[in-house]
């Protein structure tokens, strides 16, 4: 990470400013400037388990449209870190913003967090006791006050994006693994939200269905959503992440766009990370 | 690369700040949390501000511990000599006293079982004798055998009385409800039949009915020159009704058993009688332990109904003492005495089903 | 499920045979054995000069009666009195039903609050009912605390018109005057109205999106109409007072102590397990659920009504209805308290004339027919409400 780095190995500076100086090609620094709007900022973060300090001094901006794929050990804080963003997860020290709303104690602001970010969970946690259109139905009627024909309308759209739509008025119980996280993706977009989360998306699937899962996730990128992704699939992250962010022990170790993240590891270790899960 | 390498220094961990963790914080998560959550706990507080010291007071600061009716009046707190005074007949009903070594060696033997039971040091087949064996050596002590003076049954009282109803009444009722259970489940149409109406009937009907049909009915079927005596239809019909009621738990834990694990000893060639003896039963039993013990606990609670029909046992005893003319006005004393030591028993029995829970089966499955 | 029959062949092969043969000694015996207890009881009757049959049913009873919901005096024959009874159990239980479902449901809900406080008293509150005979109960609110009240000349009172007292509770009689049949359909028709409003609110709220309160505006409707009708037609419900003469009250309604203490044990036992049963439902739904409803946005009470409650209710209610089975059981011990209930009257009665085997019969017949209707309805329950699954 040239200049910004010293022996602590901690980015002091705006990530910004250091993805700039570390600037591996032109298409990368074409999408990032400084007039893109930063929709994320973690400024000094801290999260505590009771005693146990689980996030420290975290310093993160994305832009809009920045895929991020977050990897590291389990135990290293990357789902909390996410979690912290939608306050699934309650931080006792720093600033979060999200699209210019200030995360805190307000409910209000929750809400209005929540509304905008979507998010997508390991164990899909669809609704078992509602079919897959009233899955996805519900937040657009509850939370956006749709009538529930346009709800529909809505719904069948993304159903079709994800590719079950004929599974519309089935339970979830009656699909399989890839097909209820399609699902919840499919359920997170009713609601138009401007950044998607994912929380180890694939890590609870078959391995014949994760290819069908991160397809969604790719188109999904390809048209320009801001995505956050902690996942353990690097071919993923190769194909379309601008940046990833590796954990551990509650901070970010180190930070690069996918080609210089896996071919040149700064860090010793990234470097033993990237040996252990590269190598089996 | 390897010169240009970075070498990681962790970030030191650092102790949560003390408003967010510690006990200010945790005071204001779990008890002031909101207004709601405020109005809440002040009202609760307020409630047991006005409860608790009225019933310390009362139970200890200005009880009498040694004396007699006159002192406990006077001081105007709980009068305990009352209950030390009734302690034997509370605990054996009008069992000679000079006798009372006897059920107090069973209470020991009781004890010592329970303890071996539930630190596990006793197991499988040989706890299954011993329990078996307890009750008929109780049998023994109590009425007398082997040359030891003679006690008849309508002598037996107490938490004594409660005990052996409840014993006797699990360790037959529960082979008898799994033999119900496996006519149930397994028999064919009429043992199936006649499993289910006999199941359904005494599970339909309270107890109450039950133990009158033991007391009024059971002689009226009897040939007229055979009687038994009131004890022993009491047994009968509580080993009766708690079958009842064993049966269903254990057909919960028949339906548990995968299909699979008939199906494979069948394949191997064990007769159907060995599968269900030896792999389908002990299996059910084993996921439907707590279950069965919180079956146990609610027979030890019926055998307070006794009462209605003539049996003097703890509760029996206890309001009996209660009415006793030389104490009179000390029911409350009584009753929280028995209160007490229903709940000891009760809880410890929960507590032992709760242990089961996690160590068994089902916990297991991760 | 039973064995797959590997040799099974239809018709005659020999497993059936033997089969049917052993099942046809099986119901020989029993046949036998009931035979037997049949002659038996017989001759035993006919040895204590015990009549057989029901005509006794039609014969003046002559036992007073404490407490009763219909007319009676000790010139009633005995079916009357046992009719008594068994009113007297239905009303007891269906009472205590309602009170400890609320009760219940509130012991639930606190189990599982984030108030440390409230958590931990329900928590005692349920180990210690729980643990404890409903037997000791009952006879601890009997005999120690409404004892303790005081004699009816000192009575306390609550309210205007409540009173408490050793002799029983006393509270206002509701008398209808003039025009109460015109309230009373009014008061319906602002129910149905009521009921409508809420029916129109939802189909509302699902065709144009806008939040419409169905459920309060439902209920003020039903409030404020009933109101108005009350007053339009010159407030026809008026209130017979309890005025203590001679030694005790007299006019207004009594709860007998008797009554009380069985109520009120059997509501705050039953309302323990209750409380558990909503607390397990709780906990059955999975908290990824609820995060997942959270992080769409959605409001905590939807959440709640839409995604917790559908949940917990599918294991809350069957276990629920159990125990509303056992509580219209357990109203039997009003035997030990003297409350008539069907028990208490039906054993009188075999205490005057011995005969037990019709009255033990008509209980099974009357209890079981009370079980089999809570079982429809918990059917009925788990058919439409909860069916929605898969």
């Amino acid at each position: 990470m040239g200049a910004s780095w010293n022996g602590a190995a901690r980015p002091r500076k705006n990530v910004n400013t250091e993805l700039a100086e570390t600037i591996m090609t032109d298409t990368i620094e074409s999408q990032i400037g400084s007039e893109d709007e930063i929709v994320i900022e973690m400024k000094g973060v801290n999260k505590w388990y009771s005693d146990f300090h689980v996030l420290k001094d975290i310093d993160l901006s994305v832009t809009k449209g920045e895929r991020i794929v977050i990897c590291g050990p389990s135990g290293s804080g990357k789902s909390t870190l996410i979690r912290c963003i939608n306050h699934l997860e309650e931080h006792q020290e720093g600033i979060i913003k999200v699209n210019g709303t200030l995360l805190n104690e307000n409910s209000k602001n929750i809400t209005q967090v929540r509304r905008e970010v979507g998010m997508v969970f390991q164990q899909f946690n669809l609704f078992p006791h509602m079919t897959i259109l009233d899955n996805l139905c519900f937040a657009p009627i509850w939370a956006r006050n749709m009538p529930r024909a346009e709800a529909e309308k809505t719904a069948l759209r993304y159903l079709e994006r994800v590719g079950i739509s004929e599974q519309k008025d089935k339970y979830p119980g009656q699909l399989s693994g890839g097909q209820q996280q399609r699902v919840a993706i499919a359920r997170s977009l009713c609601m138009n939200p401007s950044i998607m989360l994912f929380d180890e998306p694939t890590s609870a699937l078959d391995p014949e269905m994760i290819k069908e899962v991160l397809d969604v996730m790719i188109e999904l990128a390809n048209t320009g959503m801001t995505m956050l992704c902690v996942t353990h699939e690097m071919s993923f992250a190769r194909s379309v992440a601008d940046r990833v962010i590796f954990m551990d022990g509650g901070e970010i170790v180190e930070q690069n766009t996918p080609d210089a993240f896996f071919d040149n590891p700064r860090v010793d270790r990234t470097q033993q990370f990237l040996s252990q899960i590269l190598t089996h | 690369m390897d010169d240009n390498t970075i070498i990681f220094q962790p970030a030191p961990a650092r102790p949560a700040p003390s408003s967010r963790v510690g006990p200010r914080a945790w005071l204001r998560a779990n008890l002031f949390g909101g207004w709601k959550d405020t109005v809440v706990t002040l009202i609760l507080l307020a409630i047991l501000a006005l409860t608790l010291p009225g019933l310390v007071d009362w139970m200890f600061v200005r009880a009498t511990f040694f004396g007699d009716a006159d002192n406990c009046r006077q001081a105007g707190g709980a009068c305990w000599p009352f209950i030390v005074d009734k302690f034997n007949v509370l605990m054996m009903g009008v069992y000679p006293q000079e006798l009372g070594w006897r059920p107090a060696v069973c209470a020991i033997a009781l004890i010592v079982l329970a303890a071996l039971t539930y630190t596990n040091r006793v197991r499988g087949i040989v706890l299954i004798v011993a329990w078996a064996i307890l009750p008929v050596f109780a049998l023994f002590m109590i009425g007398g055998a082997f040359g030891m003076r003679e006690v008849d049954q309508s002598l037996w009282g107490g938490l004594m009385l409660s005990i052996m109803l409840a014993l006797v009444g699990v360790i037959v009722s529960i082979p008898l409800g799994v033999l119900l259970a496996l006519g149930r489940y397994y028999g064919p149409p009429v043992v199936k039949s006649l499993c289910v109406a006999f199941i359904e009937l005494l599970r339909g009907v309270p107890l109450i009915t039950i133990l009158f049909m033991a007391s009024v009915m059971m002689p009226l079927f009897l040939p007229p020159d055979l009687v038994i005596n009131n004890l022993l239809r009491i047994q009968i019909a509580m080993i009766l009704f708690s079958a009842a009621y064993m049966a269903e738990v254990v057909r919960g834990g028949l339906q548990a058993i995968p299909a699979g694990q008939t199906e494979a000893a069948l394949a191997l060639g064990v007769s159907r009688a060995r599968t269900i003896a030896f792999i389908v039963v002990p299996q059910a039993l084993r996921h439907v332990l707590p279950p069965l013990v919180g079956r146990c606990i609610a027979l030890f609670k019926d055998t307070s109904l006794v009462i209605i029909v003539g049996l003097l046992d703890f509760l029996g005893m206890i309001k009996n003492a209660s009415l006793d003319t030389t104490w009179l006005g000390f029911q409350a004393e009584a009753y929280v005495f028995a209160a007490f030591v229903y709940w000891l028993i009760c809880y410890s029995l929960s507590l032992y089903g709760r242990e089961l829970e996690r160590r068994g089966p089902s916990a297991q499955k991760r | 499920m039973s064995f797959t029959k590997r040799t099974a062949k239809p018709g005659f092969s020999v497993q059936n045979i033997g089969s049917a043969l052993s099942q046809a000694v099986v119901l020989t015996v029993v046949l036998g054995i009931v035979y037997v207890l049949f002659t038996n009881t017989q001759e035993n009757l006919a040895l204590r000069g015990i009549e057989s049959g029901f005509e006794f049913l039609d014969h003046e009873a002559g036992l007073p009666i404490g407490d009763s919901l219909i007319e009676y005096n000790p010139t009633r024959s005995y079916g009357y009195a046992f009719l008594v009874g068994i009113l007297n159990t239905l009303f007891v239980s269906f009472l205590a039903v309602v009170f400890a479902t609320i009760l219940g449901v509130f012991v639930g809900i606190a189990r599982v609050s984030h108030n440390w406080l409230l958590a931990k008293v329900a928590a005692i509150y349920v180990e210690t009912l729980r643990n404890l005979p409903l037997l000791l109960t009952l006879f601890f609110i009997y005999s120690v605390v409404l004892a303790a009240l005081p004699h009816p000349r000192a009575a306390i009172e609550l309210v205007e018109g409540v009173y408490l007292s050793k002799r029983g509770f006393y509270l206002p009689r509701p008398m209808a005057e003039a025009g109460f049949s015109i309230f009373l359909t009014a008061a319906l028709a602002a129910l149905a109205l009521g009921l409508g409003f809420w029916r129109w609110a939802v189909t509302y709220k699902m065709r144009t999106g806008r939040p419409m309160p169905g459920f309060w505006g439902g209920l003020g409707i039903f409030v404020i109409l009933t109101g108005l009708a009350y007053l339009a037609t010159g407030r026809p419900i008026s209130s017979e007072l309890p005025v203590y003469a001679g030694f005790n009250f007299k006019g207004g309604l009594a709860m007998k102590p008797e009554f009380a203490s069985l109520l009120i044990g059997l509501v705050l036992y039953t309302a323990a397990y209750i409380g558990e049963n909503v607390r397990s439902g709780i906990q059955s739904v999975q908290a990824g659920q609820i995060e997942a409803a959270n992080a769409l946005g959605v409001s905590n009470a939807v959440v709640t009504r839409k995604v917790l409650l559908p949940q917990a209710l599918r294991v809350t209610i069957p276990a629920t209805t159990n125990d509303y089975a056992s509580l219209v059981k357990n109203s039997s011990l009003a035997v030990a308290i003297g409350y008539p209930d069907m028990v208490s009257i039906g054993g009188t009665i075999i205490g005057q004339n011995g005969q037990a085997v019709e009255i033990i019969g008509m209980w099974m017949a009357v209890y079981l027919t009370i079980n089999l209707i809570i079982s429809l309805g918990m059917n009925y329950l788990n058919a439409r409400v909860l069916h929605v699954e898969r």
